[in-house]
């Protein structure tokens, strides 16, 4: 594509054929330690801690925020003086505090539930089909296979925006396509299909990290499972997937994350708030309730549904918290 | 055949005839097999569309065209000249920059002095990457609401703590000079990802070279300048690579904070994206927007060939011939 892409990125990644190598792994050569002389020591802690609070404060404040009635929101006191239960859907007569599952046309529940879906959806996708690819590239030697995986790095350099419109136009073409022939299901622009059908095709910055991890595989594994009478895909999916597990999981993780992200294409392609995603659902609740854009200042239920946003987020980030750290660490190694 | 053909070294067949040969191979068909999904998606969602964004920043293409009521006409490189003469792209271009300027170093310097930081914790660093990193997962449009409240002139902590501490915040959200840096702060508090990035980085520098240091009488800051910063700076650069063009892409945080219907859509807060955004799917001037597209391209690549040419003199790659 650009020559600067083809010519540079190689060297970038050179060295770096290692399977993901992890924190802890590198810890154990050199352990970090405290400083032995105690008012360094001291120093460090309170610098530590001090920056703990300063980092945790604003999801307290969020979180404090999201359960104040109207009107507290913003007294910033650490826990609420009245609390309210911002999310309840039950009607309570006025002037209760404005339900964040009881708004007039504001489908939270929806939205919630198409970004959850959608997420798996396109994190399963795009996992299963960047490893095959990734396979490809770092089994199989075949010809243009430089060339490709050249282009292949080239892409991860390209800014979204010099493909979004044609991409639009596209799904627009689809959707008069599918309009006209009723047998056809409706897909295209307004509907959900432009948020995950993309993730089938794999993504570069997967199959890049994946491959890294499957040449890390012995290959004489593989010869095993060919002797074996195995068929190429029966041995990718025998071999190599179990194997790079680990690297599955990170991109699934992190495209879930990326789903979760994202507002722009979702802004782009839906027009009915009962398929909006969660990210452009609190968007809007944010500019209906936000005072300036002509809302009454129901700040609780902006902070409500930004905790909610928030929280699916945490509860990944707690349960897969060693393979985000490893995933992100392993970045770095490209460099 | 093949096999025969290969082995013979004098003649042999031509590189090409080979290459060719290659193509008789059944593994390559299974590879070929396998990628199949990804070469798809470069044709009819990159590649393709490229082509079309080119084609389309030299015509009209609008509203009109989308709906078929008027013929796409080529108008030449008149969208191009109107990004020159356009206002608003001089202006969004510069706190497009101003905001990278700002951010880039920002997010890296304050990194790295967690990551240093977090190198002394102890067998405490553990649970300190963990809170410094949680940030790094917060949604965007989180940051952009949190962003509003947070930094409120009158009622935001921000400037409540700024007042605890004898200072008069200034009003970050409405004040044009302040917009991008409260930001860039937001950016600062969500440095986590980069923060791992330099951590592995730097654990992965070896001790030996300190304690050789150490041995020489070396004082801290020259060990820091002469082994830790060499020594990771490959993966400084690659943050710094990322978060450029991450920079320059600006969209989510900034428009969920000012724009849409509850913003109060300032020029200060008007980044490249949000304004091609606009042009594309507000008022559906595609042709215009396809030539701003390429206009951010030009300058995503120029500015990361210029930091790679740069890079040259300042990175070093451990086990590289030099």
């Amino acid at each position: 594509m650009t020559r600067g892409g083809q010519e540079t990125l190689p060297t970038v990644t050179a060295g770096a054929a290692q399977p993901l190598p992890t924190v802890t792994e590198a810890r154990r050569r050199w352990r970090p330690r405290l400083p032995s002389s105690w008012p360094r020591k001291l120093v460090i802690v309170l610098l530590l801690v001090g920056l703990s609070i300063l980092f945790l404060y604003p999801f307290e404040w969020l979180a404090a925020a999201a359960f104040k009635p109207r009107g507290e929101t913003f007294d910033n006191t650490f826990l609420p003086h009245n609390w309210t239960w911002n999310f309840s859907g039950k009607y309570v007569p006025s002037p209760a505090p404005q339900k964040l599952f009881a708004i007039p046309d504001a489908a939270v529940g929806h939205w919630m539930w198409n970004s959850v879906w959608i997420s798996c959806l396109g994190a399963a996708l795009t996992t299963f089909t960047s490893a095959m690819v990734a396979f490809a590239f770092a089994y199989f030697r075949f010809p243009l296979r430089n060339f490709f995986f050249g282009v292949l790095l080239a892409t991860m350099m390209l800014p979204g925006e010099v493909t979004m419109i044609p991409v639009y136009l596209l799904w627009n073409e689809v959707g008069k396509f599918t309009m006209d022939h009723s047998v056809l299901p409706h897909i295209g622009t307004n509907t959900q299909y432009p948020l995950w059908v993309p993730n089938a095709f794999g993504s570069a910055f997967y199959i890049f990290l994946q491959r890294q991890f499957f040449m890390g595989i012995p290959r004489d594994y593989f010869e095993a499972a060919r002797m074996d009478g195995d068929s190429y895909f029966s041995m990718f999916r025998r071999i190599a997937l179990p194997l790079a597990k680990p690297a599955l999981i990170v991109t699934f993780i992190f495209e879930i994350q990326a789903k979760w992200f994202d507002l722009l294409t979702p802004l782009i392609y839906l027009r009915d708030q009962t398929l909006f995603t969660a990210p452009l659902g609190m968007k809007i609740l944010f500019d209906r309730f936000n005072n300036v854009g002509g809302g009454e200042g129901d700040f609780q239920v902006i902070m409500a549904g930004t905790l909610l946003l928030v929280l699916p987020m945490v509860i990944l980030f707690g349960a897969f918290q060693k393979y985000f750290i490893r995933g992100i660490a392993v970045q770095g190694r490209k460099g | 055949m093949t096999s025969v053909a290969v082995n013979k070294v004098a003649p042999g067949p031509s590189r090409a005839r080979r290459w060719l040969s290659g193509f008789r191979e059944r593994e390559t068909w299974v590879a070929y097999l396998f990628i199949f999904p990804w070469i798809f998606g470069l044709v009819v969602l990159t590649v393709g569309p490229m082509l079309f964004s080119l084609y389309y920043s030299f015509t009209n293409y609008g509203l009109q065209q989308i709906a078929g009521i008027e013929p796409t006409k080529g108008v030449g490189f008149k969208n191009y000249n109107a990004l020159l003469d356009d206002p608003k792209i001089t202006s969004s271009l510069k706190n497009t920059f101003t905001y990278t300027v700002m951010m880039v170093p920002g997010k890296i310097v304050f990194a790295l002095l967690l990551a240093m930081l977090l190198m002394r914790a102890g067998r405490a660093a553990g649970a300190f990457r963990t809170i410094f990193y949680v940030p790094h997962i917060t949604p965007p449009v989180a940051i952009g609401v949190m962003l509003i409240f947070l930094f409120n002139g009158q009622v935001g902590i921000v400037n409540r703590g700024l007042g605890l501490i004898g200072i008069q915040g200034p009003y970050w959200t409405t004040d044009p000079h302040w917009i991008k840096v409260s930001i860039v702060l937001m950016d600062i508090w969500a440095c986590g990802g980069t923060m791992v990035i330099l951590l592995a980085a730097l654990y992965g520098v070896p001790q030996h070279l300190y304690e050789a240091a150490a041995m020489d009488g070396a004082p801290a800051w020259r060990r820091f300048k002469d082994i830790t910063l060499p020594m990771i700076s490959p993966a400084l650069f690659f943050c710094f690579i990322i978060l450029t063009l991450a920079g320059l892409q600006q969209f989510t945080q900034a428009y969920t904070a000012f724009y849409g219907a509850g913003g109060t859509q300032p020029e200060a807060a008007l980044f490249y994206s949000i304004y091609l955004f606009r042009q594309a799917f507000e008022f559906f001037n595609m042709g215009f927007a396809s030539a701003m597209a390429w206009l951010l391209f030009a300058i995503s690549m120029v500015v990361t060939l210029v930091n790679i040419g740069v890079s040259r003199r300042f990175v070093f790659y451990q086990g590289s011939a030099r």
